[in-house]
């Protein structure tokens, strides 16, 4: 019985709305926009936050990595053109992590050099990474094509490389990469493996942007050469030659650009930080290294993305807020306006309560339409902006139905007084009412 | 949910309604303003009264009582062997509702409604199916000659043919009294006597009809007229 009243009592509003349609769709679009906007920043924040947590899971959330920084001190003193500066991690760190950290399953050495690589008559630069076997268990590649480096190959100081499918692309075309010698420098390596492409930027590097990182990864588009850590050592010595714009040739000696371990559990993740560090000052006079640890940093995300949150969702809830306060003024204008037909409903036998749902259902009909339009219009937008912004959006379940609620919320906030206005005028008044 | 309303079953002597010294003041600034003074009124089944007056002499306020749109400020008022008098404003609502059809002098149409919803209006109050309610409707406009107008908008009908919808619509939901304010008030002589005409064949079936009025021909149909002057009943 309630329901069907209900439903020609939704009737009846659609059908005064639609009398005053300029203004139902003026008095709509306060919320349109509000609902949008709540859309839309949700979408951008969840999806800027999503992104970096991705690029931080990369990193592995057990992994600690510990990178070789260009000591500040030195920067300064690179004015003495022809002394060598030696900094930066070496094979006895590796050796020390290993040995003597509880709990730390697996270390890995990286050494990396920025080369070029030929194949017959082409010629590509690569990024050389000199690493040991089991590599592949902390960095995000998968193998396509025969085999990675293995230990014999480390053991012996093989001359041989694994690609990556951007080598291949670039360098063999047409040939099968596996079993055929490619160039670097002045010696042949044979490609035993093909695995797939480390993704542009890693999530150090644009997370830490003002940290200068030492190593040859200058272009981040460039494919990488996997060849034994032995093989590296032994091919290019540790001694690298650098032509920098202003103070002409420089001569560092870096064994080792990167360290990561992983640790046994996540629990253990900050106090094993805490042991890498003591042992790193202990045995590093300059401050030429750089600890990260994805765990921390995912932390720091989610704080980051609370507080990035709490701000956009208030500035969205402040245009609904205007939304709901414009439908709220035209509400008022209506009731005065129908005072005459609300004397007439009164003289009939409408109670109180009956006038008051036939105004709040109103009100309701106007932020339910403009909720909808909002989400098709706040899901459109973050499309746009990934689509001309080139920005990661997400539009999660939770902040459809939350735009759906508040407006919902307003409808009734708004509403309810004008609604009550109405119901509370005097019937006899409300006749004479021109 | 209430059910739709049956008239009761009163003898043709029963008095319907019985007002017994009806006082009813309002408060100006510090002025009391005393608009009935005393008012006895006693109306039976199927009767004819109109109610004549003066502006000012208190037949408003006093069809305003009838009609329960307001409450007096002491005395009783039994409605249909109801006291009505101190029932709150809900329950006052669904009396006028159920009890009491108004026709007024400015029709009191709904412009953004067709004639078949202004009559449903009373019904829908009442809870009457969507259904039921519309075929009452249609038989009602049927009755008072707008057959053939039932889609129209208030404003593309004659001023006589308003007060039909209106009259229809005070029968919509059966009630013991009708009560007309006016009713001919907006219309010219030869609408005006179609109305009275409809208003007499209301009558001669039975119905109780009070009519407010300053227009002799009104008067001169009624069985009784009830005169009042400066909120008294003149006898």
């Amino acid at each position: 019985m309630f329901s069907f009243r209900l439903k020609r009592t939704f009737k009846l509003g659609i059908k005064s709305l639609w009398m005053h349609r300029l203004r139902s769709t003026l008095t709509t679009l306060g919320v349109i926009f509000g609902v949008a906007s709540v859309i839309a920043m949700l979408a951008i924040g969840e999806g800027a936050s999503q992104h970096a947590q991705e690029q931080i899971a990369r990193l592995g959330s057990r992994n600690i990595i510990i990178k070789t920084v260009e000591p500040p001190e030195d920067q300064d003193a690179s004015t003495q053109e022809q002394t060598m500066r030696e900094y930066g991690l070496t094979y006895s760190d590796a050796e020390r992590f290993r040995n003597s950290i509880p709990d730390v399953e697996v270390v890995v050495p990286i050494r990396r050099l920025g080369q070029r690589a030929w194949y017959r008559n082409r010629k590509v630069a690569i990024e050389v990474i000199g690493t040991v076997p089991w590599y592949p268990e902390m960095a995000p590649i998968q193998l396509r094509l025969g085999r990675f480096l293995s230990s014999i190959d480390m053991h012996y100081k093989q001359s041989i490389c694994v690609v990556d499918e951007k080598v291949v692309k670039e360098l063999f075309a047409f040939d099968d990469p596996l079993g055929n010698d490619l160039k670097i420098a002045s010696d042949y390596y044979r490609v035993a493996g093909v695995v797939s492409a480390q993704d542009a930027a890693p999530a150090t590097d644009t997370l830490n942007n003002d940290v200068p990182v030492t190593s040859g990864q200058g272009g981040a588009n460039i494919g990488n050469i996997y060849i034994p850590l032995t093989t590296v050592k032994d091919r290019f010595g540790e001694i690298s030659i650098q032509l920098s714009g202003s103070s002409g040739r420089s001569i560092e000696k870096v064994e080792l650009q990167e360290i990561i371990v992983k640790v046994g559990s996540m629990e253990n993740v900050l106090a094993t930080r805490d042991i890498l560090e003591t042992l790193l000052e202990r045995f590093h006079k300059k401050n030429d290294y750089q600890v990260i640890v994805p765990l921390e940093l995912l932390r720091q995300a989610e704080r980051t993305k609370l507080i990035f949150s709490i701000v956009l969702g208030s500035i969205a809830a402040i245009s609904l807020l205007v939304g709901g306060i414009g439908i709220m003024n035209i509400m008022l204008a209506t009731v005065s306006e129908r005072t005459r037909e609300i004397g007439i409903r009164r003289a009939l036998g409408a109670r109180k309560r009956d006038i008051i749902i036939q105004f709040l259902s109103e009100t309701l009909l106007l932020t339910f339409a403009g909720g909808i339009l909002g989400i098709i219009l706040g899901s459109f937008i973050p499309f746009l902006v990934t689509y001309f912004g080139r920005m990661p959006t997400v539009i999660t379940g939770t902040s459809l139905i939350l735009a759906f609620g508040i407006s919902a919320a307003v409808g009734v906030t708004f509403g309810l007084y004008p609604a009550y206005r109405a119901a509370n005028m005097d019937p006899i008044q409300s006749l004479r009412h021109e | 949910m209430q059910q739709p309303h049956k008239t009761p079953d009163f003898k043709n002597d029963t008095p319907i309604l019985a007002i017994e010294q009806l006082h009813k003041s309002y408060q100006l600034g510090s002025v009391q303003l005393q608009v009935l003074r005393g008012i006895d009124l006693t109306i039976k089944t199927g009767e004819y009264v109109a109610i004549m007056g003066p502006s000012g002499s208190g037949k408003s306020t006093l069809l305003n009582m009838i009609g329960c749109l307001d409450r007096p400020t002491s005395g009783v008022y039994n409605l249909g062997g109801q006291d009505v008098s101190t029932l709150d404003d809900d329950q006052l609502s669904l009396i006028r509702g159920a009890r009491i059809g108004f026709v007024f002098q400015s029709y009191n149409l709904i412009q953004q409604l067709n004639v078949i919803e202004n009559i449903e209006i009373p019904m829908y109050y009442q809870g009457f199916s969507e259904r039921e309610s519309l075929k009452r409707a249609r038989e009602l406009a049927i009755m008072v000659g707008l057959g053939d107008r039932l889609t129209h908008k208030p404003s593309e009908l004659s001023g006589g043919e308003q007060q039909r919808v209106a009259i229809a619509r005070a029968l919509a939901n059966n009630p013991l009294i009708i009560l007309a304010d006016e009713p001919t008030g907006n219309l010219d002589s030869e609408s005006g006597a179609e109305i009275l005409s409809i208003l007499m064949d209301l009558h001669k079936q039975g119905r109780t009809l009070i009519a407010v009025t300053h227009d002799d021909n009104v008067g001169r149909q009624a069985q009784r007229i009830i005169r009042i002057l400066d909120g008294r009943i003149q006898q």
